[in-house]
């Protein structure tokens, strides 16, 4: 762990020039189990940052981490830390959902993190949850979005549940030792997430993101929105605009690469076609859509004309169109992924 | 002319034939061993890959023996039953057959077949068991099977190796003691058989003739007897490993004419060779006008690419006499060619010449037989689309052709061929045991039966052990009914079917379901049906997509969801709309897949 952590901060040495700027608006501690870094090694990360980096008061420094992973000695310690915003991943409060999807927490502990973290002085404070869950009904599911309302939990990602090939769960759906997640109650949960979500001065800013005004996540919108990032460790995605990069993923790999000061990851040109595709996709999952004088300004006459195009040949219900930026409506919203795809330009 | 041999070797597939055309090429010194490419006589790409000859040559060798010396034609013949007519000239071009047979295989139906044709035709038969060298070989058995089937002595049968040059020496001999030397005279008319072309593209059409009777001089005035058209002989001359040219050449002798002809159709395999001033009498017997038999669509992937579709069709067609095609439009897959084919691989092999000559993607659809319809008035119309079946009102019958099939396998497997014989709506004709081992069956069939996945059934059934070929016979009334396919209640011209009545419902059925495996689920419910003019026989319906979104799409997410998005767009791309619903190119052939 301690080379892991040494590795780090050798690429965030390395690599503190990629950004073009000292000035971060965001730190994300994620991917993986960042709860597993002890006190020490977060805080040498963050000496390390702060040798290169500065950032003003607002900054948001998010940290993954699942609701087994809180007790009062590690909220105890994270308090010296600057981290100020958590993303949980509670997934469900009921027993029967979390066992279906092989997590290793349990329902009690789901509904403890929440209060500790708030009782420490945690205040922003995200929770995932799954949707979609054979074993979750949308009564089950309307009672999870009750506790969350209940502790004023100001941001919620809500993502249906996807069976991924070679997994744990795929193997017991194989076997039909589990029931598959059906598209109908899926589509009829996406639904009542909107609208209830909707009832309570949620917005819904991605497709699988919802805050109260003032609560975005800062850093993952800068996603969607072709800001630069640097990711580090091993398997970390960095972008600058011209080319996106992932590190070796296999840490021993990624830990000796770094032993010699030589970074070892695959970058990809993000030609205007490419960067057009993303937009397309990326806008397409965001309240702010896709907005044609963008096009215009970042890619043409060409792409605007192939875009008007394109998109007056599908079905309108699918859309808002606002003051040239054109949304997902809520029916939209379910194929969101057909109709980038349709969108985009392939040669 | 008595120093002459024009032979050609009866084999089937794999029995090993190019491999021993290339050992006689290298005896007898026409070919070094340098140049000596494997399968010489094979000189287009597809044909060596598949291992098998799509285009009969001819080729002449010189070999010196008894102080003499003595000129030897080999006539190759392609080895597919589509191709059977082109083996039928090219065996009438010949005085001797070299009857090879696989020594670990033994006689194949469609050996036997081109042997029939051959002893019609008064060939002498050499009978030559190949690969004795393998494992497995079973020599004596296998010139019993001969014995039997022809009638030889045992002692007649040579022994080669085409692989190791075993007996070909032997075999070199045989053929001047054996195959009589072609009997013509050089004085009398010009008489030539056409019993093969080829397109060179910078000296058009090249017809390969045998001399029958007289003498083709260069320059001459020639006439072709069944089309009737005139040209001058600019160039004359003999085969060898490349053309070269003679002033002239004579009776009993094999060679080829130039005449600056630029597109293959106007050369007729099997049309006889004459002089405009001093005619023949006679044609030579046995000309026929091969008619395609097979049809199907062809359609670009990309509408757009209409015109380029057609200027390969043009181009595949001058050295594709037997390839013909008309343009087609259809509702669902838009302009196109209605392509007509000998057979199911001839059809396979003009799109893979499309694909790989031409860089051309093309939808085909579902391959059909040609029909007669009769209508109430007494005429008779071709047809060759589904789409051109009459009105019910206005049609009285249909016939449909039928094929006299020959198939020989081991007697183990002969009850499942009967069965899938009896399927196809076969009628069995004779069965004969050639030996113990194997039997002959000889069934009478709808060609349209075979069309679709008969052989391939039969190799399965009969762990490939079963041979098979065909030919036409006639042409038979059928109770035909035109089947539709229906998505969300829009016809799709491209997947209707001519089928006989008793095989609707089953056919109609499993189609449903198959295009329900390859049609991808849509934002909306299809239903999939199968009528007969308005009764629907059959339905499925592919539920509608309730949703298409994937959960995360962060940093590390971006490039691959990218990724796997512009695929799916580019797999989009290829589908073709018909009324909402997007259908993949699969789906037009899915009736050839039905069994898997």
């Amino acid at each position: 762990m301690d080379d892991l952590v040494q590795a780090i901060c050798t690429e965030i040495k390395l690599r503190r020039n990629y950004l073009n700027t000292s000035q971060l608006t965001s730190i994300y501690f994620g991917g993986g189990t960042p709860s597993l870094l002890s006190e020490n090694a977060l805080m040498r990360i963050f000496d390390e940052i702060s040798k290169h980096f500065s950032w003003g008061n607002d900054i948001e420094i998010t940290l993954e981490a699942n609701p087994d992973d809180i007790n009062q000695q590690y909220i105890r310690w994270l308090k010296k830390t600057p981290v100020n915003r958590f993303s949980l991943g509670i997934q469900s409060f009921f027993e029967e959902d979390l066992q279906y999807m092989h997590r290793a927490h349990d329902a009690k502990q789901a509904l403890q993190c929440l209060p500790m973290l708030q009782d420490a002085g945690f205040e922003k404070l995200s929770a995932d949850l799954i949707y979609g869950t054979p074993t979750l009904s949308t009564i089950h599911l309307k009672k999870n979005l009750d506790v969350l309302l209940r502790h004023q939990v100001a941001h919620i990602s809500a993502y249906a549940l996807t069976v991924e090939p070679r997994t744990p769960l795929q193997k017991q759906i194989d076997r039909k030792e589990k029931v598959a997640p059906s598209d109908q109650l899926v589509e009829e949960q996406f639904k009542f997430l909107m609208d209830f979500l909707g009832g309570q001065n949620y917005i819904h800013y991605e497709i699988s993101n919802f805050a109260t005004e003032g609560n975005m996540a800062v850093h993952n919108s800068n996603y969607w929105k072709n800001v630069p990032y640097l990711g580090v460790g091993p398997a970390a995605h960095s972008f600058d605009v011209q080319t996106r990069s992932w590190n070796v993923a296999n840490n021993l790999q990624y830990i000796q690469s770094m032993e010699q000061g030589v970074l070892v990851n695959e970058i990809e040109q993000i030609d205007t076609l490419t960067a057009y595709n993303e937009y397309i996709m990326t806008g397409l999952r965001t309240m702010w859509g896709v907005e044609e004088a963008t096009i215009l300004a970042r890619f043409g006459e060409t792409f605007l004309s192939f875009f008007i195009g394109q998109i007056s040949q599908m079905n309108q219900q699918f859309f808002k169109k606002e003051r040239g930026h054109w949304k997902l409506s809520q029916e939209g919203k379910l194929f969101c992924d057909a109709i980038s795809a349709d969108l985009f330009w392939t040669e | 002319m008595e120093n002459i041999r024009n032979f050609c070797i009866i084999a089937h597939i794999d029995h090993g034939k190019s491999t021993l055309a290339d050992r006689l090429l290298e005896i007898t010194k026409t070919v070094s061993d340098r140049d000596l490419q494997a399968q010489t006589l094979d000189d287009m790409d597809l044909e060596r890959e598949r291992g098998i000859t799509i285009k009969s040559h001819a080729i002449q060798m010189d070999y010196v023996s008894r102080g003499t010396k003595w000129v030897f034609n080999l006539i190759d013949t392609p080895g597919h039953v589509d191709f059977s007519y082109e083996v039928s000239r090219s065996i009438a071009a010949c005085e001797g057959a070299l009857l090879l047979v696989d020594a670990t295989q033994g006689i194949q139906a469609q050996t036997i077949s081109n042997l029939y044709l051959a002893i019609d035709n008064d060939l002498e038969i050499i009978p030559v068991v190949n690969k004795i060298d393998m494992d497995g070989a079973m020599v004596e058995e296998v010139k019993d099977q001969i014995v039997e089937l022809i009638g030889c002595k045992h002692e007649d049968i040579l022994e080669a190796s085409g692989k190791t040059g075993k007996g070909v020496q032997e075999l070199l001999e045989a053929i001047i003691d054996r195959v009589p030397a072609p009997k013509g005279d050089p004085n009398a008319p010009l008489q030539a058989l056409i019993f093969d072309s080829v397109f060179n593209s910078f000296r058009g059409v090249i017809a390969y003739v045998k001399i029958i009777n007289g003498t083709l001089k260069k320059s001459d005035k020639i006439k072709f007897v069944n089309t009737g058209k005139e040209y001058a002989a600019d160039e004359v001359g003999i085969l060898r490993m490349k053309p070269e040219q003679r002033d002239a050449i004579s009776a009993g002798n094999v060679g080829y004419i130039i005449t600056g002809i630029k597109v293959s159709k106007e050369i007729k395999v099997g049309d006889t060779v004459t002089l405009t001033n001093n005619p023949c009498a006679t044609a030579i017997q046995g000309f026929e006008d091969v008619k395609p038999m097979v049809f199907a669509g062809i359609y670009p992937v990309d509408t757009e690419d209409y015109e380029d579709l057609r200027d390969s069709l043009e181009k595949l067609q001058l050295n594709d006499a037997s390839l013909v095609w008309e343009p087609e439009t259809s509702l669902a897959l838009g302009f196109g060619f209605r392509c007509g084919f000998l057979g199911l691989l001839h059809l396979e092999i003009v799109q893979e010449r499309l694909d790989r000559e031409f860089d051309m993607s093309v939808i085909t659809t579902v391959p059909n037989v040609s029909y007669y319809a009769y209508l109430k008035d007494k005429t008779k119309i071709v047809i060759n689309n589904p789409s051109e079946l009459p009105e019910p009102n206005y049609l009285d019958y249909v016939e449909e052709p039928f094929i006299k099939a020959q198939i020989i396998s081991k007697p183990d497997y002969i009850g499942s061929i009967m069965k899938l014989c009896m399927d196809k709506r076969g009628i069995l004709k004779n069965q004969v045991y050639l030996t113990p081992t194997k039997i002959e069956l000889t069934f009478e069939m709808p060609l349209a039966e075979i069309v679709f996945d008969f052989y391939d059934i039969l190799k399965s059934i009969s762990k490939g052990y079963a041979s098979f070929d065909y030919h036409m016979i006639d042409f038979r009334e059928s109770d035909l009914i035109k089947l539709d396919i229906k998505l969300n209640n829009e016809n799709v011209d491209a997947l209707s079917a001519l089928i006989h009545r008793s095989k609707a419902y089953d056919f109609g059925r499993r189609l449903c379901e198959k295009l329900k495996e390859l049609i991808p689920r849509q934002q909306f419910m299809i239903a999939i049906q199968a009528a007969i003019g308005q009764k629907v026989i059959a339905r499925e319906t592919i539920s509608a997509m309730r949703k298409d979104v994937t959960a995360k799409c962060y940093g590390g997410d971006i490039s691959r969801k990218r990724k796997l998005l512009e695929k799916q767009k580019k797999g989009k791309k290829k589908m073709r709309q018909i009324g909402k619903v997007e259908v993949p190119q699969q789906a037009f052939l899915a009736v050839l897949k039905l069994n898997d």
